[in-house]
């Protein structure tokens, strides 16, 4: 059997394949947006990208109850937007099966909060897998879809940042596309009014019993028993921490984290001396087996933050002293904007004119950091308009005059849109500030409703968000080159005056979108530089200054974006082909 | 075997996920058992990055942990200091001797630390070269990378052939050539 190296996201997407998949969506999230971006090469499948999680999962639906296998994925903060179908087709059910995707972050590598899934998949009474590894990944993938056909649920398959972003060894098999089921009209299976959902509840609770009863000859949950003085419960990329530090342990590894295997755990619990479980985040699986009546150490001796290492477990349960160096103190790099990022130049000019950045979700929430410091608030992605707008409800209109809402074109498309038509009906006159670079970018480079482009790279209609301001109402819409830093400065200010709901759509493609192509360079003239720092300001990480105090650009960084060069006032920067 | 374990750490935008991949390939063909982590998404932008590269005959978790690396290839010297302690007692570190500022320092927040390879040096096994320079020689700043990991093989298992073949398989097609000079330049360090 052909095996290959996988990213556990590049698994996910091969398990899918192989499973028949027909049918996928999805909106972009770090760490699970190469799934997407990998199921989309495969042949037989059709791989999109939605506007946002909600309109992926409910895509999904509709291609499972039309009879074929479908999927959809998303980070775990994208569950929230996708909860109100998810909690629903929980009712109703699938008829062929049905895969949400889920990729949580413990250790918040590139999210805004640490939310664990399985939480929200207990209150939807939705069953979820956790794979191990990349094999698994795949395996559980197409377990996922069996799962879900023989209970006629949708299933969550959940990973983890460190899952989806290693690679391990896959083996690979061929793709089986089950026959389509016929779609039958079945009101009271599909139609969740009151008087159907009170039938499925009852259902959805029995499935929910079943489950937790098959657990035990499910595939994907097993004993290995060892060692009966420690047994230890635990799933997904923490099984692997557990077989470093306790290889000779008794472990029950469970596949199945909800419903959890009752009679299983009790059994499993009954064969060993002392009981550890050991799971990332919140005590699901704990609080579950404590009220059952079972014994067992948890997170009295492990943190519900972050990930967890073979090192964490050597402390918390073999009480190692480790002897290990403590690390350096050295300056932290945190990320910052691109060299070159029309981002920069935006709150450059918001941070000269004093106004505060109602933020978003997005490579530009980095505006909130030192030299910037433009951005007050990131809660969520869309939230910036709204939250605009509630503070004008708040306080009146004067006191949002020295904020505008910053939002990029790509989260614009997921939920802003909504936010916007709010401050339109409601009678708003605050400025939003959509920063548009033509794509999804911190998540990688992908396109989205209004870049032209799809998925698959073909081209499409591109929405046009000038236009699209302009048909829910706003009569003051204004473009603006991202690197106008002059005309930036008049338009703000203008803007910012008015009694009116206004959009100012900053233009300027990402720098590091492929085909953006720079064939100059900055280069200083030091003999021109009075040593103010001006060009310093707006924090750029090609420039620094030197120790005579005039200053130096790296030019294997510097994208010749030419942001220094415009505030300049003595030519001390000029531009020349690489 | 006993699993082998590798660190590459560098500032988000130099290379290291191709390092690693090159590093994973060779793994494969030597038929061991491998797993890589990697970080993508927001860290990737200019901030520190670090991906971790094991083999063996098993390996479980993915990642490698304070007092395991045997090998940490730094791209930066800062970044060098930042994750000396992960190596082992005999572990042996490579570092391109080149000075990138991050924003605090920048920013005036914080002292680019001096002295740092004759620090690393007293204490570990430290091979150093200033690869952006001689990438800059070889017309092409981009391999200073696999010039790194030129210097590294010398200090790793396997054949010159196996690196080349490698490489071969994995640097995008047009670029195989000036790769494999770029690798020889680190290989006959």
């Amino acid at each position: 059997m052909e095996k290959k190296i996988m990213l556990g996201n590049e698994a996910i997407a091969r398990g899918a394949w192989e499973a028949g998949v027909k049918v996928s969506s999805a909106y972009p999230g770090t760490p699970s947006t190469e799934i997407s971006e990998s199921l989309v090469k495969y042949d037989g499948v059709y791989a999109e990208w939605a506007p946002n999680e909600k309109v992926a999962t409910e895509v999904a639906i509709g291609a499972c109850i039309s009879g074929v296998r479908s999927m959809c994925c998303m980070k775990h903060v994208g569950v929230n937007v996708a909860a109100d179908p998810l909690y629903t087709i929980s009712y109703g059910g699938v008829n062929a099966g049905m895969v949400l995707v889920a990729a949580d972050d413990p250790g918040l590598y590139s999210s805004q909060n640490e939310q664990d899934t399985r939480a929200v998949a207990r209150a939807a009474h939705v069953p979820v897998l956790q794979p191990s590894d990349s094999q698994e990944a795949k395996d559980f993938m197409k377990y996922a879809f069996e799962l879900s056909e023989t209970y006629a649920t949708p299933v969550i398959l959940r990973t983890t940042t460190r899952l989806s972003h290693s690679q391990g060894l896959v083996c690979l098999e061929d793709r089986v596309v089950p026959e389509d089921k016929p779609y039958e009209r079945n009101p009271a299976k599909y139609v969740m009014m009151p008087g159907n959902a009170k039938g499925r509840h009852i259902y959805v609770e029995q499935r929910e019993l079943a489950m937790a009863a098959d657990g035990a000859s499910m595939p994907v949950n097993r004993m290995e028993m060892g060692d009966t003085r420690l047994g230890v419960i635990t799933s997904g990329i923490e099984y692997q921490y557990v077989k470093e530090v306790l290889p000779n342990a008794s472990i029950l590894k469970l596949g199945l984290v909800n419903p959890l295997p009752k009679q299983m755990i009790l059994d499993f619990a009954a064969k060993v001396d002392e009981l550890y479980i050991i799971e990332e985040l919140d005590p699901i699986i704990e609080e579950q087996v404590r009220a059952w009546g079972v014994s067992c150490k948890g997170k009295e001796i492990l943190t519900v933050q972050g990930e967890y290492s073979a090192n964490l477990l050597r402390k918390a349960i073999l009480k190692q002293e480790l002897e290990l160096d403590a690390p350096a103190q050295v300056p932290a790099r945190p990320p910052i904007l691109c060299p070159g990022c029309p981002h920069r130049s935006v709150y450059y000019v918001l941070k000269k004119l004093g106004i505060h950045g109602a933020g978003d979700i997005g490579c530009y929430t980095l505006g909130a950091v030192a030299p910037l410091n433009v951005v007050d608030t990131t809660i969520c992605m869309g939230a910036s308009i709204s939250s605009l707008h509630g503070m004008e409800k708040a306080k009146g209109k004067e006191y949002i005059k020295n904020w505008v809402a910053v939002i990029g074109d790509s989260t614009f498309m997921h939920t802003g849109i909504n936010s916007l038509m709010n401050m339109v009906y409601n009678k708003s006159t605050g400025t939003v500030m959509i920063l548009d670079n033509s794509t999804t970018g911190m998540t990688g480079h992908q396109d989205h409703a209004a870049t032209g482009k799809t998925l698959k790279g073909e081209p499409t209609y591109a929405i046009n968000i000038y236009q699209l301001c302009k048909a829910i109402g706003i009569e003051h819409v204004v473009e603006v080159n991202a690197f106008d830093v002059e005309e930036l400065e008049r338009v703000l200010k203008e803007e910012t005056k008015r009694d009116a709901v206004s959009v100012i759509i900053t233009k300027s493609p990402c720098v590091l979108l492929k085909g953006n192509v720079f064939p100059d360079k900055c280069v200083p003239v030091p003999e021109n530089c009075k040593k103010c720092g001006l060009c310093l300001r707006p924090g750029c990480p090609a420039l620094t200054r030197k120790e005579d105090g005039t200053i130096s650009i790296d030019e294997t960084m510097c994208n010749a974006c030419g942001l220094c060069k415009q505030l300049c006032n003595f030519d001390a920067i000029r531009t020349e082909a690489k | 075997m006993e699993t082998k374990n590798i660190m590459i750490v560098g500032v988000g935008g130099q290379g290291t996920l191709l390092t690693s991949r090159i590093l994973g390939g060779l793994a494969i063909q030597a038929d061991y058992d491998v797993k890589l982590s990697e970080v993508h998404g927001m860290a990737q932008r200019g901030g520190s990055v670090v991906t971790y590269v094991r083999y063996g005959d098993s390996v479980a978790e993915p990642i490698v942990e304070e007092g395991q690396a045997d090998v940490l290839i730094a791209f930066e010297r800062l970044e060098a200091k930042r994750y000396a302690h992960f190596l082992k007692k005999d572990g042996v570190i490579i570092v391109n001797d080149q000075r990138m500022d991050p924003i605090t320092v920048v920013t005036g927040a914080a002292q680019y630390p001096e002295g740092i390879l004759e620090e690393l040096a007293a204490k570990h096994k430290l091979y150093s070269i200033d690869a952006m320079a001689e990438a800059k020689k070889l017309g092409n700043s981009k391999v200073f990378n696999i010039i790194v990991l030129g210097v590294a093989a010398q200090h790793m298992d396997y054949a010159k052939e196996d690196w080349l073949k490698v490489i071969e398989l994995t640097v995008p097609p047009k670029t195989v050539e000036i790769n494999k000079k770029a690798f020889e330049v680190g290989y006959n360090r």
